[in-house]
């Protein structure tokens, strides 16, 4: 039987599955929306039903404040939609309560991964390895260069200048969603127990992750502390703080960002960035390229960020794959 | 090689002059030699070594992985030396890093062809920050935001010696300098270099903004659009030296026996040509010079059509006297004598200025139509010949720029700090009347003129009104407008326009001009001077 998979359609603004009328991570409002994660690159407000897990529920509510129309759907459960297709939502290790979509229909299987990561997260579960025929994945950063190193590592670089360094602070500059608490949770597993600064923008995000049972530890809000007691400290802003006239308050802070561009020296530069982190909640090339061995697909579609290059790696792999183009996802900030 | 791969990265991460200092020179204090004097040497430039380039890297990265995927990051990067240590493969296992000196060693001694088996074997025994400083070490361009002037003042200051005494000495020694760390760390006599064809630092103006000077205390001269040039004879040898410090004797070889006594001339390098300015047979516009420079070998046709020769400034030492402390009326006076002694046919005088106050100066400048005239120097009368910019002594008045308004056609990413941006538009002009369907033709190319904040609004306009896409390059759909400044404009052959701008930079965005409103390739044309 010659499969077309005419029932899935990329289009510029999301990925329609025709014969439920849904969309997945839609640019724009619709009446039905399936959603991978809480990302504002993928999760917008305004759906007339918005499909996703509890956790990128609740994250979405803090972010729009829209309850209306949310349907949750937990890691593994599978629900059917009209149009005889069925929808399982599986952990995609990106952030808090991140999925990739399986979709079945027809006797045939698309997963679309959403944003992906296969190193060890402490605050969300393992991405899983799921069969399929059509995989859709994400590319942020798909070029051979780009190789995460182990986050342990990063860790002790941040540890080692914040101990060199006893009257300056270190301000990590961290995605407001996943980054900044993944850093928290890392630097606790890496043995800091002092108290860790936040910036206002971050608080009722870390709040969230504590109520979903991730420890975050003890946190101060940075508008209730003199400059004397975060000396020796981490500080935690979103990346837009780094060079604001908000870090004036903090004693000599020592700049930070924990990023995957960080790998490259000139991004780090165009920050201001005086101790690149290399952290990043998306799969690396080497992951990128691994995950579409194991779960081997007959057709790979490559949503956003470098598709030429793991394109051409297809290529080179006598693999078949499209780019789609997609308007709206670029991940800066990772 | 693991303290100075240190040291590179944290230059590349620190913004402050001040902690960019006093990082080097803590590194010039703790380090050895010689291994402290070749990085010296690198991060002034001063090392080369002929079989390992860019190419040699290109070469080897491809052929060991895929050239599509090695362009596409290498595109992403904006430098060929981060690219490749960051896309070689991590060996398992890693022997001793090399030290700096034997790093020196066995890059020197490759090959064009050992390169491809000695160059892969030094990165193996590298981490990825190691492997970057070897490349950058290896290549000369650097690219870390250390300048050859800032390292030297490091120099100065790790050892609290003064910098124009470095810069003296600088120039007659070679990497590592030890006699120059002896003198400096230790206290051993000073290099003599005083009977060597040594360069000069030269003495820079400051612009003179909005100032007005006195003319009785201010002599003005024309300042001349071609190179500025130190001509050294000593002990019979002569060297001719760039603004930079760098020997360009070859390029120019009718001037080395130019000279009849031991002097250190201080001038303008021109070419002679048909559109005229000075007394004595005048000069050519800068594209007749450039035909001149960046040349290893020069023809006698090249000789012949563009002989060059040297408009005279000031004189620095003559026949075993040093006038530097002069002040600057006793040196001029020295020159104008000693104008007698050489031949009319590689060198003249740059002549004075009359005036009878600024704002008659002010008349003649903007009067100026000679076109290897760039603007007017400004030199206090008693000024002794310094190096480097010393506030008050000598200023630079430029000509106003010309203006004119061009459409964006197509940009392409920046490299370094603007790596992720489109920083380099090409721009153009009408070939006629827009509304009856006229064409835009390129006419300049430009990457400078805006901040960081209308970089970063240019770059948005570019990936949002993006046509078309040719490797690095994309066109846009020529909706934005831009007042170009430059100082001149020549026939060129280079651009389908025929015309070709000195100095492009952007002046001015102009976000709400209709692109049809543009400029026209005859409004530029008319501003042809020569």
């Amino acid at each position: 039987m010659a499969r077309d998979f005419a029932w899935i359609r990329p289009e510029p603004w999301g990925i329609h599955v025709v014969p439920a009328d849904t969309w997945i991570d839609p640019a724009r409002a619709v009446p039905h929306a399936l959603v991978t994660h809480g990302h504002a690159d993928h999760a917008r407000g305004g759906h007339g039903v918005t499909v996703a897990t509890p956790e990128t529920l609740a994250i979405m509510d803090l972010r729009y404040q829209t309850r209306e129309g949310a349907t949750p759907v937990a890691y593994g459960e599978t629900i059917r939609l009209k149009g005889g297709v069925d929808v399982t939502y599986v952990p995609a290790g990106h952030v808090l309560g991140s999925a990739q979509i399986l979709l079945e229909h027809a006797g045939e299987r698309v997963v679309v991964t959403g944003d992906y990561k296969r190193r060890p997260d402490p605050t969300c579960p393992p991405f899983e390895v799921t069969p399929c025929d059509i995989f859709v994945t994400e590319a942020t950063f798909g070029l051979p260069l780009f190789t995460h190193p182990p986050i342990a590592e990063e860790m002790a670089k941040l540890l080692g200048r914040l101990a060199a360094h006893p009257d300056r602070c270190v301000l990590v500059g961290a995605y407001a969603l996943g980054k900044a608490q993944r850093v928290i949770a890392e630097l606790r597993a890496a043995g800091h127990h002092a108290p860790i600064y936040l910036h206002g923008a971050l608080e009722r995000m870390c709040r969230l992750y504590e109520e979903f049972g991730v420890d975050l530890g003890e946190l101060r809000l940075v508008s209730g502390a003199t400059k004397d007691e975060m000396r020796g400290h981490v500080v935690v802003c979103p990346p837009s703080a780094l060079n604001d006239r908000w870090s004036r308050r903090l004693p000599d802070p020592i700049t930070a960002m924990a990023s995957g561009w960080m790998r490259v020296r000139q991004r780090a530069r165009q920050r201001n960035v005086e101790l690149p982190l290399v952290i990043s909640d998306h799969a690396d090339w080497g992951e990128l390229t691994r995950t579409v061995e194991e779960v081997n697909p007959s057709e790979t579609w490559i949503t956003h960020g470098r598709e030429e290059a793991l394109l051409r790696w297809h290529q080179l792999h006598q693999r078949r794959a499209r780019a789609l183009a997609l308007v709206g996802y670029e991940d800066e900030d990772d | 090689m693991e303290r100075f791969a240190a040291l590179i990265d944290a230059l590349v991460y620190t913004r402050s002059r001040n902690e960019k200092l006093r990082l080097i020179a803590e590194y010039l204090r703790e380090t050895p030699d010689p291994d402290r004097g070749w990085a010296l040497a690198a991060l002034t430039g001063g090392l080369d070594f002929p079989a390992v380039k860019s190419s040699a890297i290109r070469t080897l990265l491809t052929e060991r992985g895929d050239p599509v995927l090695w362009a596409l990051s290498r595109d992403f990067v904006g430098d060929t030396a981060e690219t490749a240590s960051l896309l070689w493969p991590q060996p398992a296992t890693r022997p001793d890093p090399p030290s700096v000196s034997e790093t020196v060693d066995l890059l020197s001694k490759m090959t064009r062809k050992s390169v491809f088996s000695e160059l892969p074997a030094l990165m193996d025994r590298l981490d990825p920050s190691g492997r970057y400083a070897l490349l950058k070490l290896a290549t000369g361009a650097m690219r870390i935001g250390v300048s050859s002037r800032l390292a030297k003042v490091a120099f100065a200051q790790a050892f609290d010696v003064p910098v124009e005494e470095v810069e003296e000495h600088w120039h007659g020694l070679v990497p590592p300098y030890e006699p120059l760390f002896a003198w400096a760390a230790h206290g051993a006599k000073p290099p003599d270099t005083a009977n060597l064809p040594t360069f000069r630092p030269f003495m820079l103006a400051h612009p003179l903004e909005d100032a007005v000077v006195d003319l009785a205390d201010y002599v003005a001269e024309w300042k001349w659009d071609g190179i500025r040039v130190q001509l050294v004879r000593m002990a019979g040898e002569t060297r001719l030296y760039s603004r930079g410090g760098d020997d360009i004797s070859g390029t120019f070889p009718e001037l080395l026996d130019a000279l009849p006594m031991d002097a250190v001339l201080d001038g303008e390098l021109l070419v002679r040509g048909s559109h005229q300015g000075g007394e004595a047979g005048g000069a050519a516009s800068f594209n007749a010079l450039q035909q001149r420079l960046g040349r290893k070998t020069v023809s006698k046709k090249m000789l012949a059509e563009y002989p060059a020769f040297v408009r005279l400034y000031d004189v620095l030492i003559l026949e075993g006297e040093d006038l530097r402390d002069r002040p600057w009326s006793e040196r001029r006076a020295t020159l104008e004598r000693l104008m007698d002694r050489l031949s009319d046919s590689r060198f003249d005088l740059s002549q004075v200025v009359e005036a009878i106050d600024f704002d008659h100066l002010g008349q003649i400048r903007a009067g100026a139509r000679d076109d290897a005239i760039e603007g007017l120097m400004l030199k206090r009368r008693d000024s002794p010949y310094v190096a480097g910019r010393k506030t008050g002594l000598w200023y630079k008045w430029k000509r106003d720029p010309l203006l004119i308004d061009c459409v964006l056609m197509y940009a392409q990413r920046g490299s370094g700090k603007r790596s992720s941006f489109y920083s380099d538009y090409t721009f153009g002009c009408w070939d006629g009347d827009p509304d009856a369907g006229a064409e835009l033709l390129p006419v300049g190319k430009a990457y400078s003129g805006f901040t960081d904040a209308e970089l970063k609004k240019i770059d948005r306009h570019v990936r949002t009104h993006t046509v078309n896409r040719f490797g690095p390059v994309r066109e846009t759909d020529r909706s934005l407008v831009f007042e170009v400044a430059f100082d001149s404009v020549h026939e060129s052959k280079r651009h389908k326009s025929g015309l070709a701008m000195r100095f492009p930079r952007i002046h001015r965005i102009r976000w709400d001009k209709p692109p049809h409103e543009a400029d026209r390739i005859e409004s530029l044309r008319a501003l042809i001077r020569d």
